[in-house]
């Protein structure tokens, strides 16, 4: 085991990704001799060289179709997308074009590829660089969505879609980048999509949330143990494919279930969170399902981003009015 | 005393429209002065005969469309030395064709059988399926979405040591296109070994070419990527054929990608479900009729006794025999059904998905 933070982590697990097979490559903007503006690929270029770790004209489409053109060839590219509230520019590619190439091509073309995303508030960005679009991609069949929370899972479910054939959505939390250390197995340890987390037990009410809102409802778990409500912390960590499975199991667990998210509330992942436990575990319900989200308003300039962003506090207040319904 | 300086003017102006096509035939069949063919005498009976059949199956494709018996599809008509000047410039064995939706008899040289085609605009998935071994992406409907991943494709070809060019399609349409401008930027800077062939047919559906773009000829983008660009009369088989063979010698050996435009004209319809009567002025459509490129090839060919009634009637027959062969072939496929919607989706069904289709094979039954 070693300590590491999600981008130190994320770091290593391409560096061996990239030395474990020859046909990864990483592409994006700045991921060369900068490493990226996060540094996520620092140290890479010099230890692969220019052929493999590539510095991108500043285009997402072309970043993404040429992704598509590499996957054909036979290669695995893993692109960087810099902010995924630029993933607009290549939204086209992505959903029409890399998420159907399997299927439209009827299995010839699975498309390797990982798109590498930075998203979430809290850090005082610019305009367009916060935006949790994470459920846009849902409905781009054929694409997964990941979400990962911890510097673990971040290698772990980076190694499955590394070596995955098909193309992979990799949102990273970029509040937690340095923010959230933890301990990462030093041993290859790949874990598989569709398999939910319990990042913490409880037996009242079951958070439900991904990437950064798993430490929100974390830390909301603990003022709440102050006053004696116990709440469990289920971690999707994946959004597509979705473990329905973990997910009605935990919330039928405690009969109570609010869900968080950063993205707007209407239509975001949190509706099919709410519809889910509703197919699978209405019967089991005390209370009605609560959602702590953004509201539908476009994500604020940094100084009113804590009023848009779920924050402990609200999260606090969403679990005691479930508590108490019902 | 001051000197005076001359005023500041734009140093790139707006082009003058001088350039002309690069022609080898001409309208009625000869060689222009002192032109080689690039293609010899038996290349150049099978290129014709690729046109014939791209034609023969634009006419039986409508009429079978007509019957409820196709979907809807787009013609070549009148493009088909442009696809094919462009397809023969290829070895099928080593490189690619990345096609948009109407280059059929550029698949068909790849190796793609015609059944393939057939199936897909039929509405059948199974369409897509290129076999092993043919060297082509499947059709493109997002118009300038092919750009970006055949440039992608040849850089990857590239960088694994094999020897192959990249050769994709778009038209002038889809040159409006920000892909347009995100590939052909992407390949100079890579120096990608992919040929765009831009088949400027003078019409995206009903909007005219003038529409498009206020520059005269769209080759003459290409400097402002750092890559050549040429201009050819897209209805002269030869002339494609040696300027795409130019551009594809430039790739192999290193040297990178190219941008080609050949003027050509759509003759007719966009697609069957389309009526060009209602934009397509009737005499701009006769002007270009006695330019017709398979016209000018069988023209050609006859002066130098490399094609005679004879021959015509068997070459026809013969194609006449094959398009029967796959109609019937098409037509005895069974219909696609549920597993079809989840089959290729991806690498494994997930659980969720799984259940879906559970869901619906149960509701389609109880129906």
């Amino acid at each position: 085991m070693s300590t590491l933070n999600m981008l130190q982590a994320i770091n290593a697990t391409l560096r061996a990704e990239l030395a474990r097979d020859e046909r990864v490559m990483v592409l994006g903007q700045d991921v060369g001799r900068l490493g990226g503006v996060f540094r996520a690929t620092d140290g890479l270029l010099d230890e692969f060289g220019a052929d493999r770790v590539v510095d991108m004209p500043l285009a997402e489409a072309a970043i993404v179709g040429a992704s598509i053109g590499l996957a054909a060839s036979g290669l695995v590219p893993v692109a960087e997308l810099q902010f995924l509230g630029f993933s607009h520019q290549a939204f086209h590619q992505i959903g029409a074009q890399l998420a159907r190439m399997r299927y439209r091509s009827q299995g010839r073309f699975p498309m390797p590829v990982v798109l590498r995303a930075p998203f979430g508030g809290g850090v005082r960005t610019p305009e367009l660089h916060s935006e949790a679009l994470e459920a846009q991609f849902v409905q781009s069949p054929g694409l997964a969505v990941v979400t990962p929370a911890t510097p673990a899972d971040a290698k772990g479910l980076l190694q499955t879609a590394v070596r995955s054939s098909d193309p992979v959505l990799f949102c990273e939390p970029l509040r937690g980048y340095r923010l959230v250390t933890g301990e990462v197995p030093d041993e290859d340890c790949p874990i598989p999509f569709g398999r939910s987390r319990v990042a913490r037990e409880g037996d009242d009410v079951t958070i439900v949330a991904w990437s950064a809102a798993v430490q929100v409802a974390e830390k909301a778990a603990d003022v709440l143990a102050e006053e004696g409500i116990s709440v469990m912390v289920l971690d999707l960590r994946t959004l597509v494919p979705l473990d329905e499975t973990g997910l009605i199991e935990a919330v039928a667990a405690t009969g109570r279930c609010v869900v968080v998210h950063e993205a707007p509330l209407s239509a975001g992942f949190g509706a099919e969170v709410v519809a889910t436990v509703n197919d699978g575990a209405f019967w089991s319900l005390e209370a009605p399902v609560a959602r702590v989200a953004a509201p539908d308003t476009p994500y604020p300039p940094g100084r009113i981003e804590d009023l848009f962003v779920p924050t402990v506090a609200r999260v606090v207040a969403a679990v005691r009015a479930t508590v108490k319904a019902g | 005393m001051s000197t005076t300086r001359p005023a500041f003017t734009p140093q790139f102006m707006r082009e003058d429209g001088d350039a002309a096509p690069w022609t080898v035939l001409r309208p009625d069949g000869q060689l222009e002065e002192g032109a080689r063919p690039t293609l010899d005498d038996a290349q150049l009976r099978e290129a014709c005969e690729l046109m014939l059949f791209s034609r023969a199956f634009d006419e039986k494709g409508f009429s079978l469309q007509r019957q409820g018996r196709f979907g809807t599809f787009s013609p070549v008509r009148g493009q088909e030395a442009s696809v094919v000047g462009a397809a023969v410039a290829l070895d099928p064995q080593r490189d690619w064709v990345v096609p948009q939706y109407r280059e059929l008899p550029a698949l068909l040289r790849q190796g793609l059988p015609l059944e393939q085609f057939m199936l897909t605009f039929l509405g059948d998935p199974r369409g897509g399926l290129a076999p092993e071994g043919v060297n082509v992406l499947p059709i493109q409907i997002g118009l300038a979405a092919q750009l970006p991943q055949a440039v992608g494709l040849a850089w990857g070809l590239a960088r694994q040591g094999r020897d192959a060019v990249v050769l994709v399609f778009c038209g002038d349409g889809a040159s409006s296109e920000g892909d347009f401008h995100e590939a052909c930027n992407l390949a100079g800077t890579l120096g990608a070994p992919v040929v765009f062939l831009l088949q400027n047919n003078g019409w995206a559906i009903s909007t005219p070419r003038s529409r498009q773009s206020a520059a005269v000829t769209l080759a003459a983008r290409a400097p402002g990527y750092g890559i050549p660009g040429s201009l050819v009369d897209g209805n002269d088989l030869l002339a494609v054929h040696e300027v795409v063979s130019d551009a594809v010698g430039r790739a192999r050996a290193g040297d990178g990608p190219s941008l080609v435009e050949t003027l050509t004209y759509r003759l007719g319809d966009h697609n069957t479900a389309d009526d060009a009567r209602r934009y397509q002025p009737a005499d701009e459509l006769e002007s270009w009729a006695p330019r017709d490129p398979i016209a000018r090839v069988l023209a050609h060919l006859r002066s130098r006794d490399l094609w005679d009634d004879e021959h015509d009637a068997a070459v026809r027959a013969r194609i006449g025999r094959r398009i029967d062969e796959a109609v019937r072939t098409v037509e005895g496929v069974e219909p696609p059904g549920v597993d079809h919607l989840f089959a290729h989706v991806g690498e494994e069904l997930s659980p969720r998905l799984a259940r879906q289709r559970a869901d619906l094979i149960a509701s389609v039954e109880t129906r």
